[in-house]
């Protein structure tokens, strides 16, 4: 058990998949607005990780690996990612149609967010069994989520500073979140003892 | 008697020297006198006389429109010249409806209508007899004073607290009133506590005026009314803090004082009470405080209402350096006029001629968050934060910070080290959040009239059609008529 | 070896589409709610200066992203911020040119009392009758110009409100630079 508990804690702190593994950068840069398009994201993106690093294992083992054809795997995991992010998609559009406003672009994205893959294709590589990997995926995914709320909330703040103007924007958005990844930096001391 | 602590306030240099060792002086009569028709807070008052009219002293010429609003008086005889726009004493310089009235030297009055025992009045007899007279809150905020009986009144108010502080510097309008006028005063306090029917009567008067506590002390022997010296600090005169330091109670946000069963008047309104109740003069003279470092000789005039504020300015000995700032009120929460024709309304307490000096204005910096602002806001709101998110067009951020309960009392402001003018802030998101309340209102009525618009077209369409049905009908029928007529005299 | 590969990968994408077929049919969405709650939020004068047929032509077209959210003139800037809140789109104030409010006013010396402006108001703002002089209601005028475009001796025309003592609010202070 402590085991799962721990492999939850480093996936989501001291490997962040956004700030430690750069991973997903996009949206987390897109969608940091608003607290409720940052929590909306982060559950969608939650909800696509854990299905999808589940649906790519199985494909992966019992597909995949029994018949040999392991080159495709970037093709048919994409191919399930896809699947899952339209179904988040008709979804949420049925649930919420003011969410799936907030969200725009960045729901069908979600396909391309390299969090996903790459957390599929880590999972892979390091040979995780299926309740590792799905934990694996779900811990990344919290990480994802609470990463995009810290991020949201400095954007908040940041959006009444009176930054110059050389920097106003973007600019000052990429070196918060560089401070942000350094803070986070210091989460890989828990791991050494 | 035990006071209770107040948050913040700051402690302004007083200045109240300057006016306040003098006694109070009469004006002479002015030639003119320009009486705009919004003295008050609420609708403006509708003129009674035409232009022409001779009008006599304390007649009505202008009546009460609506629930909140106040009659104004003739404060002298003469004839009424116009009626038209001129400046109004308003930060942004607009003309308001004003009449002219042309004094006759005469100072003829009306038969005014006095009282032999004003405490045998019942209480709606007094409050009526404040309306009829006009008088409105003189502490500044100019709320009719009958309205504000009458409701309190109503909600059962148990104290009555009178608002000696005076916190503005400069100011020493109601200082000289209660010095002089204390008998009068306190008889007006009585009216007003019959009037609401309070148990306790409250007097809160600052510490810096030990010569009008001790009249009002003297003339308070022998009644319920206790007078009671508070510490001087900005802004004790605000009706929230001086209902926090009487009584500890604090109102709730966006509440009033009504709701914790108390009721705040101004002494200068006492004194207009009791001169209406007694006498049966109408509020058409006030004491108003003329100072400043840019005049020879500051002092406390008692001006006709409508009285233009240069001949205030030429009473007071006129300039003795050069003014840079004119302000009606006090500095703190003052408005800055420019043309000195402006008249005096019913809620002018003073005006000030204030040298560069006094002023001290500097050009404002970056915020840098040192929360001094913080520290002096006397409603225990972050000034800093509210001004931010305003100045990024954040209104629904800044209310919810409180902006809706800032008193605008100026002291953040005056302590900000980097002189950022962060009322102006809080007065420009206010008045933005009530232009567009307004026109959230004309938008729903907009709504309205096209749904009803459109349901009218609807029904005309369909009785139109109705009617050419029916008339189709009438036509058939008589078409069949005719052709059973004729086959009737085929076969026949 | 490359045969295992074609079908495996056509299995999926066939089951995947299946599967994707029958939750689009379970989750249909009936046309686009978010119309209607974007209706709510328009003045609903159906005076069409935005370009669009009525209100409803412009939060359809509000709802497919099709339109700016600042493209109310009567609604203003109230309009442009609830519009902002419901959509998560940022309000760019700054084009909404805080335009002067503005009513129809009637010249009464050349207008002849034709009728026509006041069938085509649609928040009937204008008050009279054939060989009338006609006037305006100031409350209930939208300044949306219908009126205007179809008087024919130029008689009705928009004007600037004036700025009253109840209407006047304090400027927004100069920004201070960094």
């Amino acid at each position: 058990m402590s085991e799962y508990l721990l492999l939850l804690l480093s996936t989501a702190l001291v490997n962040n998949v956004v700030l430690v593994k750069f991973l997903g950068l996009c949206s987390f840069m897109g969608v940091s607005k608003k607290m409720d398009g940052a929590l909306g994201m982060g559950m969608a993106t939650t909800f696509v990780l854990t299905l999808t690093t589940a649906g790519t294992w199985m494909l992966e083992h019992w597909l995949l690996m029994p018949l040999g054809i392991e080159y495709l795997r970037i093709l048919a995991f994409i191919m399930t990612i896809a699947a899952v992010v339209q179904f988040t998609e008709m979804v949420i559009r049925k649930s919420s149609p003011a969410l799936y406003q907030v969200l725009g672009i960045y729901l069908p994205l979600i396909t391309t967010n390299c969090a996903v893959l790459g957390i599929a294709l880590l999972n892979v590589q390091e040979k995780n069994s299926f309740m590792h990997s799905l934990l694996y995926g779900f811990g990344s995914a919290v990480g994802f989520t609470l990463v995009m709320l810290l991020f949201t909330g400095l954007r908040i703040r940041l959006s009444l500073a009176q930054v110059p103007p050389a920097f106003s924007g973007a600019p000052i958005g990429f070196v918060v979140a560089g401070l942000l990844s350094l803070a986070f930096m210091g989460f890989a001391g828990l791991a050494s003892h | 008697m035990k006071l209770f602590n107040l948050r913040g306030g700051v402690h302004p240099e007083g200045h109240k020297a300057l006016s306040a060792l003098h006694v109070i002086r009469e004006l002479p009569l002015p030639k003119h006198l320009y009486l705009s028709l919004q003295q008050h807070i609420g609708a403006p008052a509708a003129p009674v006389v035409q232009v022409g009219d001779r009008v006599l002293k304390g007649q009505v010429i202008a009546t009460a429109q609506g629930n909140v609003s106040a009659a104004i008086h003739a404060p002298t005889s003469g004839t009424i010249t116009a009626l038209g726009d001129w400046v109004s004493p308003h930060p942004s310089g607009l003309t308001a409806p004003t009449m002219t009235l042309a004094s006759d030297g005469k100072e003829q009055w009306i038969e005014t209508p006095t009282v032999a025992d004003p405490f045998a009045l019942a209480p709606a007899d007094i409050a009526a007899r404040v309306g009829a007279a006009g008088i409105v809150g003189l502490g500044g905020a100019t709320f009719p004073a009958a309205l504000k009986l009458n409701l309190s009144r109503n909600s059962g108010v148990q104290t009555l607290i009178m608002n000696g502080g005076e916190c503005e510097p400069y100011l020493t309008c109601d200082n000289l009133i209660m010095r002089e006028r204390a008998a009068q005063v306190i008889e007006g306090i009585r009216l007003i506590a019959l009037a609401v029917e309070a148990k306790t009567v409250l007097v809160g008067i600052e510490d810096n005026k030990p010569d009008a506590i001790a009249a009002m002390q003297q003339a308070a022997k022998g009644t319920s009314v206790k007078v009671v010296s508070m510490p001087s600090m900005y802004p004790m005169g605000s009706e929230k803090q001086i209902i926090q330091v009487l009584t500890g109670n604090e109102i709730p946000a966006g509440g009033r004082p009504a709701d914790i069963g108390v009721l705040v008047h101004n002494v200068a309104t006492a004194y207009a009470v009791q001169q209406a109740i007694r006498f049966g003069r109408p509020l058409i003279s006030r004491i108003i405080t003329v100072s400043g470092g840019a005049l020879n000789q500051p002092c406390n005039v008692e001006a006709l209402i409508g009285t233009p504020v240069q001949e205030l300015i030429d009473f007071a000995g006129g300039y003795r350096l050069p003014a840079t700032r004119l302000v009606l009120g006090g500095p703190m929460m003052g408005q800055q006029f420019t043309n000195t024709q402006v008249p005096v309304l019913k809620g002018t307490s003073g005006v000030l001629a204030l040298t560069a000096s006094e002023v001290g204005q500097a050009e404002a910096s970056p915020c840098i968050r040192c929360a001094t602002c913080v520290r002096a806001c006397p409603v225990g709101l972050l000034p800093l934060e509210m001004a931010a998110h305003i100045r990024v067009s954040d209104l629904t951020g800044a209310v919810e910070l409180g902006l809706r309960d800032c008193i605008a009392c100026g002291s953040c402001s005056y302590v900000c080290p980097a002189h950022i003018p962060l009322v102006h802030y809080f007065n420009y998101a206010k008045g933005d959040l009530a232009a567009q309340e307004r026109s959230k209102l004309k938008q729903e009525s907009t709504k309205k009239l096209a749904e009803a618009r459109t349901e009218r077209i609807a029904r005309i369409e369909r009785a139109r059609a109705e009617a050419a049905a029916k008339r189709k009908a009438a036509r058939e029928a008589k078409e069949r008529a005719a052709a059973a007529a004729k086959a009737a005299t085929e076969e026949a | 070896m490359i045969l295992p590969a074609i079908i495996s990968l056509t299995v999926l994408g066939v089951v995947f589409g299946l599967l994707l077929g029958l939750a689009a049919r379970y989750f249909k969405v009936e046309g686009n709610p978010l119309v209607a709650e974007i209706e709510q939020l328009l003045p609903g004068a159906q005076c069409g200066q935005c370009g669009f047929p009525g209100c409803t032509g412009a939060a359809q077209a509000l709802a497919e992203g099709n339109a700016p959210i600042t493209l109310c003139p009567p609604g203003g800037r109230a309009v442009v911020l609830a519009l902002s809140a419901k959509l998560g789109i940022e309000a760019d104030l700054a084009g909404v040119k805080d335009v002067t409010p503005m009513m129809a006013e009637v010249k009464e010396e050349i207008c002849i009392g034709c009728t026509r402006c006041f069938k085509v108001c649609p928040t009937d703002a204008i008050m009279g009758a054939a060989q009338q002089i006609h006037s305006v209601f100031r409350e209930a005028c939208t300044a949306c110009g219908k009126c205007e475009a179809v008087c024919p001796t130029e008689s009705i025309k928009l004007q600037p409100i004036p700025t009253t003592l109840q209407s006047w609010h304090w400027h927004k202070p100069q920004e201070v630079t960094a």
